[in-house]
């Protein structure tokens, strides 16, 4: 995983409220080998027309949102299934950071996992930034993840949560996998254990 | 109160193996993936991964799987398309090499794994149950931390049989009294997301309570749990009891003998203790639910099928009547309109939320009772759903009505198999997702329960079921 530290670049303002999975990266992409085609299929239908051309109107279509690196997106922002391509969607796009009210657990876990930061900010802030960002087109966003902040358009900073683990995880772009495997002794213990005290799950 | 505990609280303490800051690294005892699991396989060959205990990761042919009998007897060759032949094919080349139980194409107990898992007897009181799809939820009707990953976390926890978690808040819904005639489990999980909303949820745990849902069958408790993630849920669960043991006793991987009866006696101390105190309650009067239909492009936007299409103008938060406008923008419906006058040009029965034989028997009441006059497919969740219709001439019913009676697997709910809604077609549907294009590319979903569905079968549009009468 890429490790993300600073990022500041240009900010596109997606207004539209729960943006579910199924827009981020519609079904029958789910079958594309990683990597790939991964830029185009981002909010595939809503950028392209069924022959393929693009919808100009929209916004990710228009200049100069194509090189937008982060996104300000409305609330219960990737809601629905568990399916990873809506990140990678937005990672072959060249997003790497979505700030939103609220966000489906199950992206929420799986951004956190490919090196796309997921900030929660409250509804006010996140209404304020996307006036901003509207305002003053190709507007950008400073994100610090380090000081867990996010300077606006008009320089007020905005501190976020994240948890700490999430946070040294994504700073390093440390391995979930192999940071698990410290823990072998401790699993192989639980495992003995329960065992003895639920031998019903393992006769 | 100190040393009370929820259900939540009991499984999750028991699983617990390390912390680290506010993360916890939970066992995992169960995980379930399907054909869409490509990208975790993809991982552990680049990686060169091994899985930890390839016992306990089960294997379903269901998302891609045909459903059309006669392509279902031309063998995975037979595929047409090859991008869908080669996701069959995937799921069996890889659990071949990893030694990993499948049940697939041709396998007696094949089925979508939300619907053949606790069939099984997968889905145990008390276990960590993870799936590689949203709707894991569902096996929380059986008293269990149960939840959907995507396929980074299904990667680690295959590895590592474990994952790390932050410990979710917890929500009691509570539901009370009986439910009124033609009225559904269905219906309640609507009327439930409608009032809390697709985000009402997110970062808890559901515990469902109350005289309506203790009085449910597994099957009812189950379509309940399913839609928890409709709600945003981190996972939905219901206290295991007799129902529960008694659907569980003598299942192929439930505990046999003397285990049954250690499982049975440690099963019975998993309800939430009675003073124990939720983060949110929420309480809902059964005798207030009545049948329920959506209306947009999420499943919150559902409303009794008495009602009329909501006037976004109406709506005083800007916001809302943004959203309203642009969901019956893409629905294709006008404010005010009674939703008993919208018409559907297809009617879909089956999807992990509404595919087990009591919705084949719910359904089929309604069906003899007419003839479907616009196309109407019933598709069962498993092959043991199919055999047990048969056995009960549901099938016979179905034909006989015009209804199409197909094979087990996801079908149209999730539209991956080729079977999907042309752009524009309208669709009755018992499935679980309403999203845009949700049943294929500028496809229209209304969701309902199985009733419903081919009550909207008969009539070609959205109907009360209530309307037809009890039947005879």
């Amino acid at each position: 995983m890429e490790p993300f530290a600073t990022l500041s670049g240009i900010a596109v303002p997606l207004e539209e409220a729960n943006l579910d999975t199924n827009q981020l990266c519609p079904t029958r992409f789910n079958k594309v080998p990683k990597a790939a085609r991964f830029a185009q299929i981002l909010l595939h239908d809503r950028r392209f027309n069924a022959d393929g051309s693009e919808k100009p109107e929209y916004i990710l279509n228009q200049e100069p949102y194509r090189r937008a690196v982060i996104a300000v997106a409305g609330r219960n922002f990737g809601v629905g299934s568990s399916r990873e391509t809506a990140v990678f969607g937005l990672i072959g796009f060249g997003i790497r950071c979505v700030i939103a009210p609220s966000f489906g657990d199950i992206f929420f876990g799986n951004a956190l996992r490919n090196g796309l930061l997921p900030v929660r900010l409250p509804g006010a802030t996140v209404a304020e930034l996307m006036r901003q960002l509207i305002g003053q087109r190709g507007a950008r966003l400073g994100i610090d993840l380090p000081n867990q902040t996010v300077t606006g358009p008009d320089g007020t900073i905005h501190r976020f949560e994240i948890a700490p683990l999430s946070k040294r995880r994504l700073l390093r772009g440390l391995d979930e996998i192999a940071h698990t495997r410290e823990y072998a002794g401790a699993i192989r213990r639980f495992e003995d254990d329960a065992k003895k005290s639920f031998p019903w799950l393992y006769s | 109160m100190i040393g009370m505990r929820t259900l939540f609280d009991k499984i999750w303490d028991n699983h617990v193996v390390a912390r680290e800051e506010d993360e916890t690294l939970l066992y995992v005892d169960r995980c379930l993936i399907h054909e869409g699991s490509r990208h975790t396989f993809d991982t552990l060959h680049e990686r060169g991964l091994s899985i930890a205990h390839p016992d306990k990761v089960f294997a379903f042919s269901d998302h891609y799987i045909p459903t059309d009998p006669r392509a279902r007897a031309g063998g995975v060759a037979g595929i047409a398309d090859p991008e869908i032949r080669n996701m069959v094919e995937l799921l069996i080349r890889n659990t071949d090499a990893y030694g990993i139980a499948r049940f697939g194409w041709g396998d007696d107990r094949q089925g979508i794994l939300h619907v053949a898992g606790p069939e099984l007897g997968l889905s145990l009181p008390g276990i960590v149950l993870l799936g590689a799809d949203s709707h894991t939820s569902t096996h929380g009707a059986f008293g269990n931390l149960s939840f959907g990953i995507g396929a980074s976390e299904t990667t680690h926890v295959v590895a590592t049989q474990t994952i790390w978690q932050r410990r979710p808040g917890t929500l009691r819904i509570t539901i009370e009294g009986p439910l009124g005639f033609g009225v559904t489990a269905k219906d309640v999980i609507l009327a439930v997301i409608a009032r809390i909303g697709i985000g009402g949820a997110i970062g808890h745990a559901i515990e469902y309570a109350g005289s309506t849902v203790t009085r449910m069958s597994m099957n009812e408790r189950m379509t309940i749990c399913n839609m928890s993630i409709e709600a945003g849920a981190k996972a939905g669960m219901i206290a295991p009891d007799d129902t529960t043991y008694e659907f569980l006793a003598n299942r192929a991987f439930a505990p046999k003998d003397r285990a049954w009866d250690d499982a049975l006696r440690f099963w019975r101390t998993l309800p939430s203790d009675p003073q124990a105190s939720f983060g949110k309650e929420v309480a809902i009067d059964a005798a207030c639910v009545v049948p329920m239909v959506t209306w947009g492009t999420n499943p919150e936007q559902a409303l009794p099928i008495t009602s009329r299409v909501p006037d976004p103008g109406a709506e005083e938060d800007l916001d809302r009547r943004a959203e309203y406008g642009k969901a019956l923008s893409y629905m294709g419906l006008t404010p005010g309109m009674p939703l008993a006058d919208i018409a559907v040009d297809r009617v879909f029965i089956g999807s992990c939320t509404n595919s087990r034989i009591e919705d084949m028997r719910a359904a089929a009441a309604v069906a003899r009772r007419g003839r479907a006059v616009v196309p109407a497919w019933v598709v069962p969740g498993s092959q043991s759903v199919k055999r047990q219709a048969e056995a009960e001439g549901l099938d016979r019913i179905f034909t006989d009505a015009g209804f199409e009676w197909r094979a087990a697997g996801c079908s149209l709910c999730t539209a991956l198999n080729g079977d999907q809604l042309r752009p524009g077609e309208r669709c009755a549907s018992t499935s679980n997702r309403n999203f845009q294009g949700r049943q294929g590319p500028l496809g229209r979903t209304h969701l309902m329960s199985p009733a419903m569905a081919a009550a909207a079968a008969l009539r070609g549009r959205l109907t009360d079921v209530r309307a037809l009468g009890r039947s005879g």
